[in-house]
């Protein structure tokens, strides 16, 4: 991480408690612009509830969360309801499980990400109603953007189509595709490889890697697949039972100690470590 | 598989338009004894009288409606076809939009059709005041219906009490109207802002409600409302109701015999009869049915449209959107209740008398149905809807206590057979085309 500029995001002791199970403890991280930052974990190691922390979607019991945000400065997320992290803050997310609006088209889908926009230019829906000209100029706009990602990602033939009809790993690319109809300044992406197949995993890190590159959006990226995250990451993070075990480039991770610990388990015998992941 | 899906296309109009022939023959053999036949007490001694215009309708839906039918039939195969043809391959996706957008000229045109039916049938049955009641209670049901449809349909809010709503616009036009003079259109908007303002009381602390429990709470609230109306003696006559309404005018001129004032009859020299004030409030409800039809229409396609539809689909995919799940739901039951106000208003004025009974839950029942046996969403799904519901206790009158049992039946049945509702395809809000322009 570079350490001339300020950290875009940065997470400071960060605790989430349900009851007596401790799933965030005493985080910290801190994220950097433009760069894509790798959080990963064995299961239940509270990689998505981080994710909830930062987005608004739970409360954390402790510690901040402070967005560097280049037009509003600083902004506490964790004092922030969800809606307002993604429409002021953008801070946008994606979910493990994917959540689309099934029945709605694929464009549709990407109109809805761009709801606040379009709602103040429709003045409380009234010049929407009567069509005056600059709301249909302001629909004009949102429609364009919508169609620009949806070339990019390669979903333009899909664009009429209901977003539950279509397969899985397009259903992946339209919610990314709709989380940058948000404007994210951060990216954060949960698991978006999972269930991808290799030839669509590639084409993941290409585009994960454009965006940071050339469009400038920080990622936040949880994923299991190691052949995505060491191959984009710029920066991992690694957690184990809500406690940050690691940090650092790929390479470093990879051969920390205590991260293999964390993956195969306690080393008592004799035997040699076989480290699981490898781009 | 391609020709397959031709094939059950290329059913010729004029097959269809054979095929409702016939049944509508059935109808005619069957209606003539059922129908056609009937006996009146004339002095104490049965006559067998006719009723050939009744008859007529009678043979009239059943051939309309087995042309819907069959076309709605053909629909469904041809787009299950559609489906089962790739379940994996994207293909299909494209061919089921290909089978909808086929299918788009069609509704319309039953759309187009069905405005024109409404808007002649006063013409037809200028003397016959009960088809005319008839259908200004079926074009209440579907301005009610396009009304819920907005909150169960769009935002995907179950709403068991939704004639509180109504309830409250008539009452408020009631009250107005008896006690401070206020004229219909006067206490129209105010009506359904109080509507709308009950509405945001409802929705107000059942925001984190959903499904089943937001059920109850509006059911509780329904009966609340009623239950006031009941007790709350001073402002709403209690059980004893409202009377003496005052009716609406029509640009101020009133519909009643002649008197001081200049009346309708006597401003166009016309001879006055009572049937003037029918087919007028049937005009009204049919205009006010069709300006809420054009309001949800266009709403829908707005920002705040697809917002409701959001919500129904995912609240939290929404949230992580940025969209304020408050304001997007509590925008739904004000709009929905204000709808629901002004339908209020209008039962008023042509009932000219109010009282809790016509405000139970079994009318948010019949509402809900509407709804639901329409489609949800689906802006003449709530119009067949309306017919079946509204006509087929009507036309059930002859079977007196069976009357009960049919209804349920065609309720199970349309369950059954498309458990959607009757047109349960929904129209996408906009559509993208190859060179970039909306369409």
């Amino acid at each position: 991480m570079s350490a001339a500029t300020a950290p875009l995001l940065s997470v400071e002791r960060l605790t989430m408690r349900f009851g007596g199970l401790l799933a965030i403890d005493d985080m910290s991280l801190d994220v950097a612009g433009r760069q894509i930052t790798g959080v990963i974990g064995p299961n239940g190691a509270g990689k998505t509830t981080f994710f909830n922390c930062l987005t608004g979607f739970y409360k954390p019991t402790d510690g901040s969360v402070r967005l560097n945000h280049p037009q509003r400065g600083l902004m506490r997320l964790e004092a922030l309801p969800s809606h307002q992290v993604a429409h002021k803050a953008q801070v946008v997310r994606t979910f493990q499980n994917i959540r689309l609006f099934p029945k709605m088209t694929v464009l549709e889908n990407l109109m809805v990400a761009q709801h606040n926009a379009l709602q103040h230019a429709s003045r409380f829906s009234l010049a929407g109603l009567f069509g005056l000209s600059g709301y249909r100029q302001a629909e004009k706009k949102a429609m364009d953007k919508a169609i620009g990602w949806l070339k990019r990602l390669d979903l333009i033939d899909k664009a009429n189509t209901a977003a539950g009809d279509l397969p899985y790993g397009m259903q992946r690319r339209i919610e990314i595709a709709r989380a940058l109809c948000v404007d994210p300044l951060l990216l954060c992406l949960d698991e978006p490889a999972a269930g991808l197949n290799p030839r669509e995993s590639a084409e993941l890190n290409e585009l994960l890697k454009h965006l940071a590159r050339d469009e400038g959006i920080a990622i936040l990226l949880i994923e299991h697949d190691m052949s995505v995250v060491m191959n984009v990451s710029d920066h991992i993070c690694v957690l184990n039972y809500g406690r940050k075990i690691a940090e650092g480039s790929p390479t470093q991770v990879q051969q920390d100690p205590n991260v293999i610990k964390a993956y195969l388990g306690e080393d008592d015998a004799d035997e040699q470590l076989h480290p699981e992941a490898r781009p | 598989m391609a020709t397959l899906v031709l094939a059950t296309h290329s059913i010729s109009p004029a097959a269809r338009f054979k095929d409702a022939a016939t049944v509508a023959f059935i109808a005619l053999l069957l209606g003539i004894p059922m129908i056609g036949l009937t006996t009146v007490d004339q002095g104490g001694a049965l006559r067998i009288a006719t009723r050939w215009p009744t008859l007529f309708a009678f043979v009239a839906a059943a051939f309309a409606g087995r042309l819907v039918l069959r076309y709605a039939i053909d629909q469904f195969k041809a787009r299950k076809l559609a489906h089962e043809r790739s379940a994996a391959a994207t293909a299909a996706a494209d061919a089921v939009a290909d089978s909808r957008r086929a299918g788009r000229p069609l509704l319309t045109w039953v759309g187009w059709a069905a405005l024109g039916v409404a808007l002649s049938l006063p013409v037809f049955f200028a003397d016959n005041r009960y088809v005319v009641d008839t259908a200004t209670t079926v074009l209440i049901y579907v301005m009610l219906g396009w009304g819920l449809n907005v909150v169960v349909g769009l935002a995907g809010l179950l709403d068991l009490g939704y004639v509180a709503f109504y309830a409250v616009g008539a009452y408020t036009y009631g009250i107005l109207g008896t006690q401070f003079g206020w004229g219909f259109w006067q206490a129209l908007p105010v009506a359904g802002a109080m509507a709308a303002t009950f509405g945001i009381i409802l929705g107000w602390p059942t925001l984190r409600l959903r499904g089943d429990y937001l059920a109850i709470v509006t059911l509780g609230f329904g009966e609340i409302i009623r239950v006031i109306l009941v007790n709350w003696t001073e402002l709403s006559g209690g059980p004893n109701g409202i009377a003496s309404i005052p009716r609406p005018s029509f640009f101020g001129l009133e519909l009643k015999p002649p008197g001081d004032d200049p009346t309708f009859a006597s401003f166009f020299g016309l001879e006055y009869s009572p049937s003037q004030r029918i087919i007028f409030l049937y005009y009204l409800i049919l205009a006010l049915a069709l300006i809420t039809n054009v309001f949800v229409s266009r709403m829908r396609k707005l920002p705040i449209g697809r917002a409701w539809e959001a919500m129904r689909e995912d609240e939290i995919a929404c949230k992580a959107m940025g969209i304020n799940a408050r304001n997007v739901k509590l925008s739904a039951f004000a709009i929905g209740a204000m709808l629901g106000g002004f339908a209020g208003v209008f039962f008023a004025a042509r009932m000219g008398f109010i009282s809790p009974e016509s405000f139970t839950f079994s009318e948010s029942a019949i509402i809900l149905a509407i709804v639901v046996l329409g489609g949800m969403g689906s802006q003449l799904g709530v119009v067949l809807a309306s017919l079946v519901l509204v006509l087929l206790p009507e036309l059930g009158r002859d079977f007196a206590e069976y009357r009960m049992l049919l209804f349920g039946a065609a309720m199970v049945l349309i369950m059954v057979w498309k458990p959607g509702g009757i047109l349960a395809h929904r129209e996408p809000t906009m559509r993208y085309v190859a060179d970039g322009e909306k369409r």
